[in-house]
C-alpha cells in the first residue's frame, strides 16, 4: 500500500518548491526575472490563441456527439474491451484520440473535466492519462520527416506499447491513490 | 486523419440525432458549446501565461544546462554508441530538457535537429537506427516536471486540488517510458536493421 499521505504532501509542496527554486536561482544568476516573466507570459498568450480554434472545434463536435446520443452508442460498443482493462467508459474517447491529436485531446479533457468534474475519479484519471502520454503518431511523423528513413522499424510498436502502459498505469494509480 | 475523425464526429451526431428525434437539440448543443468555448479558454489563459512566465525565468537562468548535467549518465546509458559531447548527444539532451520543462515549442525544433544529427551517423539510411527509435520513443512518452496545461485546465474546471495529479502523472509517465524503452531494446534485438551487421556507425 503506497503512502497516500506522503504522495498528497509531495503534490502540495512540489509546486511552491519548484517555484521558489526557479525565482531564487534567477535572482542569484542575475536574470531580469520580471522582464523574463513578462516575455514568457507573452509566449503563453500566443499558445492560448493557437489552442482556441482547436478547442472550439472539438468542444462543439463532442457536445453534438453527446446531445445526439451517438456518444452513448460508441461507449456501448467499446465497453466490453474497456471493462476488461478497467478503464471508465467516459475516458475511452480521450484514450483513443490522445495519440492522434494533441489539441483535440485537450478539448476532450476539457469536456470531461467540465461534465464529470475535475475532482471525480473520471476527471482525475483523464488528467493523468493526458499527462502521461503524448501525440504519438504526430511526433513519429514529424520527427522521421527530418531524416531519410523509409522504415521506422520498432519505433511505432514500442511507442504504442508505451502509450498503452501509460493509460493502464494511469487508471490503476488513480484507483489506488484516490480510490 | 484528424480531418476524418472530426468530420465524422459531426456527421455521426447529425445522423444519430435525426434517428433519435433530437436533431434540433443536437445542433443547439453544438452552438452552445461553441459559445462556451471562449469562457473555457479565458478561464485557463491566465494560469497558462503565468507558468510560461515562470518557465521563461528558469530558462533564462540556465536551468537547461543544469538539468543537462544531471541527465548525462542516463543519456549515456540510453545511447551508449554516441559520443558524450558530440552534436547528436548535445541536441538530444537539450530536447529532453525542453520536454521536462514543458517547453513544447522549443522541444520540437531541437528534436528535429537531433534526428538530423542521428541521420548523419546512420549506416543504412533507409532504416531507422536503434538510437533514432530510442530517441523518438522518449518523445512520444515524454516526461514533464509540472504538467502546466493540465493543472490550468483543472483549475479552470473548478477543481479544489488542481495539483493532486502531479505525482500520479510522474509515476504513470515513468512507467510508460520504461515500458517503451524496454520494448525498443527488446524489439530491436529481435528485428535488427536488415542486410547489414552495422546498425549504426560508431560515433566515437
Amino acid at each position: 500500500m503506497p503512502d497516500i499521505y506522503l504522495i498528497s504532501r509531495i503534490c502540495v509542496f512540489a509546486v511552491p518548491i519548484i517555484l521558489g527554486c526557479i525565482i531564487a536561482a534567477g535572482l542569484f544568476r542575475k536574470v531580469p526575472v520580471y522582464e523574463s516573466f513578462i516575455s514568457g507570459a507573452e509566449d503563453g498568450i500566443r499558445t492560448v490563441i493557437k489552442i482556441f480554434p482547436i478547442l472550439l472545434a472539438v468542444l462543439t463536435a463532442v457536445a453534438m456527439l453527446r446531445a445526439s446520443g451517438a456518444m452513448e452508442l460508441i461507449i456501448y460498443f467499446i465497453k466490453p474491451v474497456t471493462d476488461f482493462l478497467g478503464i471508465p467508459g467516459d475516458i475511452v474517447p480521450l484514450a483513443l484520440l490522445r495519440p492522434i491529436s494533441g489539441g483535440g485531446s485537450i478539448g476532450l479533457l476539457t469536456d470531461i473535466l467540465n461534465t464529470s468534474g475535475a475532482d471525480t475519479f473520471t476527471g482525475r484519471a483523464a488528467s493523468v492519462i493526458m499527462g502521461s502520454t503524448e501525440t504519438t503518431f504526430y511526433t513519429l511523423a514529424v520527427y522521421f520527416r527530418a531524416t531519410k528513413v523509409k522504415y521506422t522499424r520498432v519505433a511505432l510498436p514500442a511507442a504504442l506499447i508505451g502509450d498503452m502502459a501509460g493509460i493502464c498505469m494511469s487508471v490503476w494509480i488513480c484507483r489506488i491513490i484516490f480510490g | 486523419m484528424i480531418n476524418y475523425i472530426w468530420g465524422w464526429m459531426i456527421l455521426l451526431s447529425l445522423v444519430v440525432g435525426a434517428l433519435n428525434g433530437r436533431l434540433e437539440y443536437t445542433v443547439n448543443e453544438g452552438i452552445n458549446a461553441a459559445k462556451n468555448s471562449i469562457t473555457v479558454v479565458l478561464s485557463f489563459a491566465g494560469i497558462m501565461c503565468m507558468w510560461s512566465g515562470i518557465m521563461k525565468i528558469a530558462d533564462d537562468g540556465g536551468i537547461s544546462s543544469f538539468i543537462g548535467k544531471l541527465l548525462s549518465p542516463i543519456t549515456h546509458f540510453l545511447f551508449p554508441r554516441l559520443k558524450k559531447t558530440g552534436p547528436a548527444m548535445r541536441t538530444i539532451i537539450m530536447n529532453i530538457t525542453a520536454n521536462l520543462l514543458g517547453m513544447g515549442n522549443a522541444a520540437t525544433p531541437l528534436g528535429l535537429k537531433a534526428m538530423g544529427e542521428l541521420d548523419k551517423l546512420s549506416a543504412n539510411r533507409e532504416y531507422a537506427t536503434d538510437e533514432m527509435c530510442t530517441f523518438v520513443v522518449l518523445n512520444t512518452a515524454s516526461f514533464q516536471l509540472i504538467p502546466t496545461t493540465i493543472i490550468a485546465l483543472r483549475a479552470a474546471a473548478g477543481s479544489e486540488k488542481p495539483f493532486e495529479i502531479i505525482v500520479p502523472i510522474w509515476l504513470a509517465s515513468g512507467f510508460a517510458i520504461l515500458c517503451a524503452l524496454v520494448s525498443v531494446k527488446l524489439l530491436s534485438k529481435l528485428c535488427p536493421v536488415p542486410s547489414s551487421k552495422i546498425i549504426s556507425r560508431n560515433d566515437k
